[in-house]
Formats: C-alpha cells, structure tokens, sequence
C-alpha cells in the first residue's frame, strides 16, 4: 500500500515539474508577447527600449491558458530558434503547422473528423480563392482555441465565438488586407435585407447561414460563396430548421414528446417562429377552431331550414 | 319600412375598416410564419415578416384612434357592464341563439340607441377591445424588438413566453372574428349588419 502511495507522489511530483518548467518556458515568450509594450536591454545604446508588441504578435495569456492548447510549450509548434533575442528575421519564413498535422490521423480525435474538416476546407471559397495563403489560423486562433459548441456554453455564448473569427477579417481591414486588396464590405448593408438583424447576428453563426451542413462535421467548413448563401428564411424557420443539423446538433437531447414543443433544443436559449411549435396546443387550437366552425354551420343550416318552413 | 338608428359615427366606422383589414392581414401573415414550412407557402415568409410588422404598427395606431374617440364620445356607454344580474341576462341571450332565434322569438335584449350591444356582445366585446387587443399589442410590440425582452422568466424563455402569448391571444380573437362574422349575418336581413357598418344606420329588426 505504502508502496502505491510513493509511486503516486512521483507522479504528481513530475507532473507538477513538467508543468512547472512548461509554465516558466512560455512565460520567457509571454514577457514581451502577453504584453501591448514589451521592453528589452539595448546592448548598443547602453538603454532600456520599450515598444509597442505588433497586435497581430500579441497573444493573451489569460486565454492561452485556459484554450485546449494551454499545456503545450511555446517551441512545441514554434522553432526553438525563437528562443533567442532579437529573433532572426529568417525565422519569420517559418513553416507553419496547420490542424491536421498534429490531429490528423489520430485515434483520440476522431470524432472531430479532422480529416473531412480539411476536405470541407479545400472545398471552401476561402481556400479556392486564395490557395495555400489561406490556412487554419487565419479564423482560428491556436494560442486560444476553445471548445465552444462542445462545452457546455450557452449558445449565445459560441454564436458570439463563432462570429468573432469572422469578423475579426470581414470587420477588419488590417487583417482582412493580408489577403485581399479590396476593404471589407459593410456587413450590416450587405445583410440589410435580414429583418431583426441584430438579433440574427446574436442568435445564429455566420456559418449557418454561409456553409452547407455536413453531417459528419459539428461545424461545417465549406465556407460557400456568397451567392450560394441561406436566403431561404423557411429553411430555419420551419420544423424541419436546417439549425437543428448545425447550431444545435450538439443539444438536440430533448425530444417533442418529453417537452411537448417542436424544436425543444432550440427553446433552451430562445424562440424561433417557425421552428417552434407547441404540440398540444396546436392540437387544441385545431379541435377548439373545428367545433366552432361546426357549431356555426349547423346553426346556419338550422335558420334556413327551419326558419323558411315557417 | 324598418326603424334606423344611426349607431356607427365616421370614426368608428373608419377605425372598424381600417382594424378588419390589417387583422385579415396579421392573421393570414400570423399564420404563415406560424406554421412555415418549404413545401407548403402561404405567404412567403419575408413578406410574411414584414407585412405583419407593418400591419401590427397600423393597428397600433387605430387602437389608440379608437381609445381617443371612445373616451370622447358618447361610444363608452355601450361598453359600461352591469354586472348585477349579468350571468342570468347572458343565459338569456345564449338561450335565445340556441333555440329562440328557431322559434322566431323576439330578441331578449333588442338595439337601441342606448345599448346597440346584448349582454352577451358587451362581454366579447369588452374582452377583446380591453383584455386581448392590449395583451396582442404588448406582446407585438415586444416581438418587434425581442432584444429587450428578459432572457429568462422564473426558467422559461422570455421571449417564448412572449409568443406564446402573442400567439394565443391571436388565436382567441380569431375565433372572436369568426363569430363576429357570423353574428353579423343575423340582422333585420342577412347582409343588412354589414350595410350598417358601411353606412352608420342599424336597421332594428
């Protein structure tokens, strides 16, 4: 038993080491990066310069450590030659990795389908129009990726996620001119013709909208042109709402006989005319409508045929 | 030649033309969003949307024309209840429809100048314009920005509540129309209700 309890220690003691020295390497890194100024020792002038960290470098600790990459080191997926300061500027040519090298193949990730998100992607119009300079970090975020729709996040919560990694380009034309020349269009004109736009744009991800669902992908990847867009506003507002497959395949536990409504996933974070209807009082209302209609012919057929006898 | 009272003024009138209309709309568009499916179109669902915003704005609007005038005028007479004996007068009436209108009977509470209603009118009637128009046009009104509506409802959507609501309320004043209608065949002649609505005269039977 004693001998159980010592080999236990050892473990959390080395585990508690390799996080400690994992947590003291990236906090080398995160000095300078986890920071909007940075300062270094000029070895020329003699000084301590300060600088402002280039936003597209900065990287926020906070979210770094709780993202599913949170226990990785810096140089695990960053040359070790980074390390050293000032970086090399050869070092900005940098290959990077994308998803599916480190998921790619691998059992513990399967049911992510890491493998048919990259042939979505390959698909998508994002990639066809700009080739291999479009990558998964370009609406991913490594340094803080979490796993929104998985968790048990609201769902106001990941359409908020979601629509950050689009906006972060379409809203914004620093990083939107990485790799167009054009400015991004004005969304707000481009989807005016969404009626209760606001709440749109908070209550559904721009990828329900703009992806053709995939079955075999939580999130679907085939990003489609913008005339290939959902218009159809029956196609999320009817029972058989396309957002049941997408938004809210992950949540669909609740069946309409446990619940009476159609739809009842969708009632957990709000209301979608169309998409939910309550079983019993749509039978209700049916039968009461019935009656009355019945009632009223027969009272009509009555005074003619009575009255006129008369 | 039959008696005629001239029981419905210009705004009443106006305000009556104006509330059918945009209430056939709201129904027909309510319905449509309500139970929108691919397949089956009744009206297309951004159409639907928007002609039931529109439609709702309107009769918004008239119903507080209608407020304005019914506190003005002489109209509130019609609408004050007598409730001391008021279950018995509507069994009399009920009775009257179900059997006596069949025997020819005379009607037990027959319009006049001061009471166009019976007992039984003046209770629909007052539900409707005072219970179910203000609880339809809150809840419209919310739906037409659900961002303000509370989240959460001692656990149950706000916003579903909303509708709901909405929707049952649109329901029974549905139902109400449908007897209206037909309640209104039973003037002096079968269309002559609906001549009095046009001209203002009710034709006393």
């Amino acid at each position: 038993m004693k001998q159980r309890y010592k080999f236990t220690w050892l473990l959390i003691m080395l585990l508690g080491l390799f996080v400690h020295s994992q947590a003291q390497q990236n906090q080398q890194c995160l000095k300078c990066h986890g920071q909007v100024f940075y300062q270094y020792d000029n070895e020329w002038t003699g000084q301590v310069d300060k600088r402002p960290m280039n936003p597209f470098y900065h990287i926020d600790s906070v979210k770094m450590h709780t993202s599913v990459h949170k226990e990785f080191s810096c140089t695990d997926c960053h040359s070790p030659d980074y390390e050293t300061f000032p970086h090399s500027g050869e070092l900005r040519m940098e290959e990077k990795y994308a998803c599916i090298d480190c998921h790619g193949g691998d059992e513990n990730f399967a049911k992510y389908n890491f493998e048919g998100i990259e042939e979505a992607f390959m698909e998508s119009v994002h990639f066809k129009a700009n080739d291999e300079k479009f990558n998964c970090w370009m609406c991913h975020d490594p340094h803080g990726y979490q796993l929104a729709l998985r968790s048990q996040e609201s769902i106001k919560d990941v359409v908020s996620l979601s629509n950050q990694m689009c906006l972060d380009c379409h809203d914004n034309k620093f990083k939107y001119g990485l790799i167009s020349d054009e400015m991004p269009k004005d969304l707000m004109e481009t989807h005016a013709w969404l009626p209760n736009q606001a709440n749109h744009f908070t209550k559904v991800r721009c990828v329900d909208c703009h992806t053709q669902v995939q079955s075999d992908i939580l999130v679907s990847h085939k990003i489609l042109a913008k005339e290939e867009a959902l218009r159809n506003c029956v196609q999320c507002h009817s029972t058989n709402s396309v957002l049941m497959e997408s938004l809210y395949s992950h949540k669909v536990r609740e069946s309409r006989e446990e619940s009476g409504f159609i739809n009842a996933a969708i009632l957990n974070e709000g209301y979608m005319i169309g998409a939910n209807r309550n079983v019993v009082l749509n039978y209700v209302s049916v039968i009461l409508f019935g009656l009355l209609i019945i009632g009223l012919l027969i009272h009509l057929i009555l005074r003619f045929t009575i009255l006129k006898k008369k | 030649m039959s008696e005629k009272l001239f029981l419905y003024p210009t705004w009443l009138r106006v305000w009556h033309a104006i509330n059918a209309v945009f209430f056939l709309v709201l129904l027909l568009t309510g319905i449509s969003m309500q139970y929108s499916n691919p397949n089956w179109v009744l009206v297309p669902f951004d159409i639907a949307v928007a002609s039931h915003n529109i439609s709702g704005v309107v009769i918004l609007i008239a119903y507080f024309f209608y407020l304005f005038f019914f506190i003005t005028t002489g109209n509130k007479r019609h609408y004050k209840i007598e409730f001391k004996g008021l279950m018995g007068r509507v069994i009399t009436q009920v009775r009257y429809y179900v059997f006596g209108v069949f025997k020819k009977e005379e009607a037990p509470f027959p319009t006049s100048w001061n009471m166009k209603f019976n007992p039984l009118q003046q209770l629909t009637y007052v539900l409707v314009m005072f219970v179910l128009y203000p609880i339809l046009i809150a809840t419209g009104v919310a739906l037409l920005f659900p961002e303000l509506i509370i989240d959460n409802f001692f656990g149950i959507g706000g916003t579903l509540l909303t509708a709901l609501l909405h929707a049952s309320a649109g329901f029974l004043t549905s139902m109400f129309l449908i007897i209206h209608l037909y309640f209104a065949t039973m003037g002096a002649t079968f269309f002559a209700n609906f001549k009095s609505i046009i001209n203002g005269y009710h034709e006393v039977h």
